[in-house]
């Protein structure tokens, strides 16, 4: 690896993403988009529904391609990053594979690189444990309930341990204590690995509480209005939700959040 | 899952006789429609004094297929379960073939959507040709005595409903379930085997299941334009034309009893093949 390029996990400069150009049906989903993110970074993308963070995810996985403007994903174009299987997605739904059972889900992908067997069965299982669903392998998804799904499939996202985690709205089907829980599993997973996330929320509390860089992001051209560094002390524990500097980014970031609205 | 959970401490294995109670209760109003329909009809046909010619008694169609039954265990060859044997044996053999054709061409065109797509409104618009009148036909082409002319049409009959199925089976996946595959940048055949054809799995064998009812029908209805004396279809209108009803109803009796069967064994496939459908999970 080369030191001094390989920190940089995500380069977009000026990318723009139009929907049916030219037509009736024209959106304008993200305009001018400028970000960079470092190796081990954590950055949470917030804003009012339809703004485009789905979308941003979804450039960055090359599961679409921007209209212009340039973007990098560890140096490589996107495609190539997505076949060098460079990032794991966890998707706004679970999208588990009704007739496979819990731990086969979190097989699939390794089924799919071409992992040996015996890998794909120890490794499933730690990631079932990591999410706390070990007693549940044997389960098919439809047992179980959303917010277990949805963990389920962090599980499968994690199994081939990509170096970037692209996350949208994982936790959204779940409720205050889990989703609490959820978030310290996730700090664990991150501080552990070193993993890079991109984290797409509408919690302004998780994203403060999450990241190392909130980007608020407004609609109608979706746009990066601010990015906010967030510098509470690592580690993040219980006591973090208890700082008077927690209170004042999520009001800062419910600030830039509400000017973008014009409001 | 709480539900399950708290529910269990108070689980206690069933005894046999319970078992046997809940059977019992399960299977009882089937039992006793079926009996209400027999003795109605017998006693119509009594009270109404109906010619047999048009409907015979049960009770004489049970004695002229239990003389058939005799004779056959007691290895005296019955010509009614010689016949049952011959049309079940067309009927099988013509549902592998033209099932097995109609899965196989669909995997085989899945790779080129554009061909597939293509084929469907030809399959879609053959699948409406009422095939069974190439009946003729096929006798002349494998002979009329020949099992294969009668396995030709039940294969062509079958092989339509199964193609169209697998090949909406395996192009109607989810968009989502497709992403999921691109992100692991999975190779087609890849996402074949671990997307479209699972997702397949419950068309084809609905397919199969329809093709399983009409592949006795598609036999029997195929031997009525002639074949070997020992078939269901000629068994039936040599019987009928003699004026032997109640042997002519036996071979009726026997051919529904050949495609209720197989409809369940192609059942049993089912739920042994995807115990994780929807119309498979448990309800309580
Ligand atoms: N495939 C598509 N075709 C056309 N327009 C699209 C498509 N996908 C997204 N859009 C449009 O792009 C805009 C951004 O959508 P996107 O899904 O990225 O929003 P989002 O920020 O993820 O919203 P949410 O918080 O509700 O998930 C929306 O206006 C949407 O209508
Ligand atoms: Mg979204």
């Amino acid at each position: 690896m080369a030191e001094q390029n390989a920190a940089q996990v995500i380069l977009a400069r000026n990318v723009n993403k139009i929907f049916n150009p030219g037509s009736d049906e024209q959106v304008i989903a993200l305009q001018d988009i400028n970000l960079t993110v470092k190796q081990g970074e954590f950055i949470s993308l917030i804003g009012p529904s339809g703004c485009g963070k789905s979308t941003l995810l979804r450039l960055i996985a090359d599961l679409i391609t921007p209209t212009n403007g340039e973007l990098k994903i560890n140096d490589k174009t996107p495609h190539q990053a997505r076949l060098d299987r460079d990032y794991g997605m966890v998707f706004q739904a679970a999208t588990l594979y009704d007739w496979r059972t819990v731990i086969k889900n979190v097989q699939l992908p390794l089924e799919i690189m071409g992992y040996p067997a015996h890998v794909r069965k120890t490794r499933a299982q730690e990631m079932l444990d990591l999410v706390e669903l070990g007693k549940f392998a044997k389960h098919y998804p439809w047992q179980l309930s959303g917010g277990m799904q949805q963990r389920v499939a962090i599980a499968r996202a994690l199994a081939f341990e990509p170096s970037l985690l692209l996350m949208d709205e994982p936790f959204g089907a779940l409720d205050e204590f889990t989703r609490e829980r959820m978030n310290m599993e996730l700090l664990r997973i991150w501080t552990r690995t070193g993993i890079t996330v991109i984290f797409v929320t509408h919690s302004i509390p998780e994203a403060v509480f999450l990241s190392s860089r909130v980007v608020v992001m407004t609609p109608r051209p979706g746009r990066i209005t601010q990015v906010v560094d967030v510098d509470l002390p690592y580690p993040r524990v219980f006591e973090t939700r208890e700082l008077p500097r927690y209170f004042e980014l999520i009001t800062t970031v419910r600030e830039h959040l509400r000017e973008a609205h014009g409001g | 899952m709480a539900e399950i959970s708290a529910s269990l401490p108070a689980f206690t294995p069933k005894s046999r006789a319970q078992r046997l109670r809940e059977a019992l209760r399960y299977y009882l109003p089937t039992v006793l429609v079926a009996f209400s329909v027999l003795v109605i009809w017998e006693l119509a046909v009594r009270v109404l004094n109906i010619q047999q010619f048009l409907l015979p008694r049960p009770s004489a169609i049970f004695e002229a297929w239990f003389e058939e039954f005799q004779t056959f265990i007691s290895g005296g060859g019955s010509i009614l379960f010689q016949a049952s044997g011959a049309t079940l044996y067309s009927a099988i053999g013509g549902f592998l073939l033209g099932c097995g054709a109609g899965v196989f061409v669909a995997l085989a065109t899945a790779r080129w959507t554009i061909i597939s797509e293509a084929m469907m409104p030809f399959a879609i618009a053959a699948n409406s040709v009422p095939i069974i009148a190439f009946a003729p036909v096929t006798n002349n082409w494998f002979g009329l005595t020949n099992p294969a002319s009668k396995m030709a049409i039940v294969a062509v009959i079958v092989f339509f409903p199964t193609m169209i199925n697998t090949v909406r089976g395996l192009t109607m996946v989810e968009p989502r379930q497709l992403e999921l595959m691109q992100s692991y940048a999975a190779r087609p055949w890849k996402i074949l085997r671990a997307l479209r054809i699972p997702n397949a799995l419950p068309y084809i064998l609905s397919a199969l299941r329809v093709a399983s009812a009409l592949s006795v029908i598609g036999a029997v209805v195929a031997e009525f334009f002639g074949g070997p004396r020992a078939t269901l279809g000629v068994y039936i209108t040599q019987e009928a034309a003699g004026f032997n009803f109640a042997r002519a109803w036996t071979g009726i009796i026997m051919a529904s009893a050949i495609g209720i069967s197989f409809y369940v064994v192609v059942l049993l496939v089912e739920r042994w093949a995807m115990p994780w459908h929807v119309s498979f999970r448990k309800k309580s």
